[in-house]
């Protein structure tokens, strides 16, 4: 019954929607899936591991460690549809740390124009991939915790006696050795928030061109009753994570060579 | 030697601390405001949720669908795992590829498919939450359970277990039901409340298959009504913590440190 279900989804559009595929150009909700996806999982990377790398280091207190982990693996799960309304209350036009910053600070964050980003709403994709970090880094420090556990002190303390700087060590030792397990995480962050649907669908009502959005929006025929399009583009993402999968498989292995 | 707290640490330490707490504050600011002023504090917006109907009976059909989804994860998965871990051992690969379907297959791709291979079953199954929907969230729950499942027959020794339970005339059902059960239990426990956590969550799958249940009932909240909304936010990140918090209480026992991953997105 299981395998059935699982050729089901399979066999359900494996067939008929590869040739649909090719029919339909939609490449821009694909790039802005993509672009925010390797955003929030490149940004969701380096976030995390500094926490990670913060809450594991020599000097910080074991429960505080504790407390993190704990956290992040309820903060991990934690997403969808109250995680929007959660950021609506806080930076939403009318929340409330929006109104403290008009009215405390006069700086109106609907108004600034921000480096890089444009101008913020929490319905763009600024918007949608700041929150998307809510659940990005937990889910970094999760993943990330164990292979700095194997990032052995000894290292670093041999390191400093040949007289190396902080930064020394970490361009010729700590990066080089946790890269297999960076560029991992990093993937399946991008797997993470290129699956992600209910986020965006309740920020942003549909109006930002995310493939699962779009998804959503053929499927239940608010726009075109194409059924077939959203099947085309369920396959799409499918392809897409697919190749996510197969990068992922030699990273892990070669990440797991370091293990203790 | 102690080492103190490097100040680099703390920074980053209390900045993660500000991005995630400060929604969470900021949520519950929300719902104690006064739906008349807009100001502080009242637990009017909590009462409106209380006495809505329509959140109990969502609320009700996520509970059961949860723990439907329990039953029959639990009953198809815990005799096949066993068997497998006893005499298959080598179909043990084939599951956890399976189990990383899901992962590989979000769930807006899996309801689409889903929706078209169970198009021509009949109304009692597609039409209801109890067929589609817990056959949909099986799927979706098969690799936390398979994960918890598989770390807890690790960390036992089944084939002393079922070699000495048989030896003293035990069948097959009674040596699953009273010896390996009981010893799998803090595993099953913990896919359990990961499965509970999902369902409860679950959003896109309910939402596409066109069912109403507590997901769908706070994203229809959240369209008309700010500080009901904020409450039923809070109401329900409780009902996430409590499951996971549960969880982790289980998992400091043995055998049951299982994926901590869960998908709501």
């Amino acid at each position: 019954m299981l395998l059935g279900s699982f050729k089901g989804v399979h066999g359900g559009w494996t067939v008929a929607n590869v040739r649909t595929l090719f029919k339909s150009p939609f490449l821009p909700a694909f790039e802005t899936s993509i672009k925010l996806s390797l955003t929030t999982a490149v940004a969701g990377c380096i976030l995390g591991f500094a926490v990670a790398y913060a809450a594991i280091r020599e000097g910080t207190p074991r429960v505080l460690r504790g407390i993190i982990t704990t956290f992040s693996g309820v903060a991990a799960n934690f997403g969808g549809i109250p995680l929007a309304f959660a950021f609506i209350a806080t930076i939403g036009n009318v929340g409330i740390v929006t109104k403290f910053l008009a009215s405390d600070l006069h700086w109106n964050i609907y108004q600034t124009k921000f480096p890089v980003f444009g101008s913020f709403t929490l319905f763009n994709t600024f918007g949608v991939g700041i929150v998307y970090m809510y659940f990005q880094i937990p889910l970094m420090i999760l993943v990330i915790a164990p292979a700095i556990d194997g990032l052995r002190r000894e290292w670093r303390e041999a390191a400093a006696n040949l007289g190396a700087s902080s930064w020394q060590f970490w361009r010729h030792v700590g990066v080089p050795v946790l890269m297999p397990s960076l560029l991992g995480a990093t993937i399946l962050l991008f797997g993470n928030a290129f699956a992600a649907y209910a986020t965006a669908y309740s920020l942003t009502a549909g109006s930002v061109g995310l493939v699962p959005i779009l998804i959503g929006y053929y499927y239940s025929g608010n726009v075109l009753d194409n059924p077939h399009l959203a099947q085309a583009l369920a396959f799409g993402m499918f392809v897409v994570l697919a190749v996510m999968m197969l990068l992922y498989v030699p990273l892990q292995r070669r990440a797991s060579r370091w293990a203790r | 030697m102690k080492t103190r707290i490097r100040p680099s640490a703390i920074v980053w330490l209390l900045l993660a601390a500000a991005y995630f707490i400060i929604p969470l504050v900021a949520t519950l600011l929300f719902s104690l405001n006064k739906l008349s002023t807009g100001k502080c504090c009242s637990a009017h917006a909590y009462g409106t949720i209380l006495h809505d109907s329509a959140f109990w009976q969502n609320l009700k059909t996520s509970a059961v669908l949860g723990v439907e989804t329990i039953a029959i994860s639990l009953v198809l998965f815990v005799p096949t795992i066993y068997l497998v871990h006893l005499k298959l051992p080598k179909l043990r690969p084939l599951l956890a590829f399976l189990a990383l379907i899901p992962f590989v297959v979000p769930p807006i791709v899996m309801v689409i498919g889903l929706l078209d291979f169970y198009k021509g079953s009949p109304s009692w199954f597609y039409a209801q939450p109890w067929g589609f929907l817990a056959t949909a969230y099986v799927i979706l729950a098969f690799p936390y359970m398979y994960f918890s499942l598989d770390a807890g027959y690790r960390s036992i020794d089944i084939h002393t277990l079922t070699e000495a339970s048989q030896s003293l005339g035990a069948s097959w059902p009674r040596t699953l039901l009273t010896v390996i059960l009981p010893n799998i239990r803090s595993a099953a426990l913990a896919g359990s409340f990961l499965t509970l956590a999902i369902v409860m969550g679950e959003f896109t799958i309910a939402s596409l298959a066109a069912f109403h249940t507590f997901p769908i009932y706070i994203q229809s909240i959240e369209e008309s009504e700010a500080y009901p909304a904020a409450a039923v936010t809070l109401i329900s990140f409780g009902i996430t913590w409590a499951a996971m918090l549960s969880l982790l209480v289980i998992g400091r026992k043995r055998g049951a440190r299982g994926a901590l991953i869960a998908g709501a997105r």
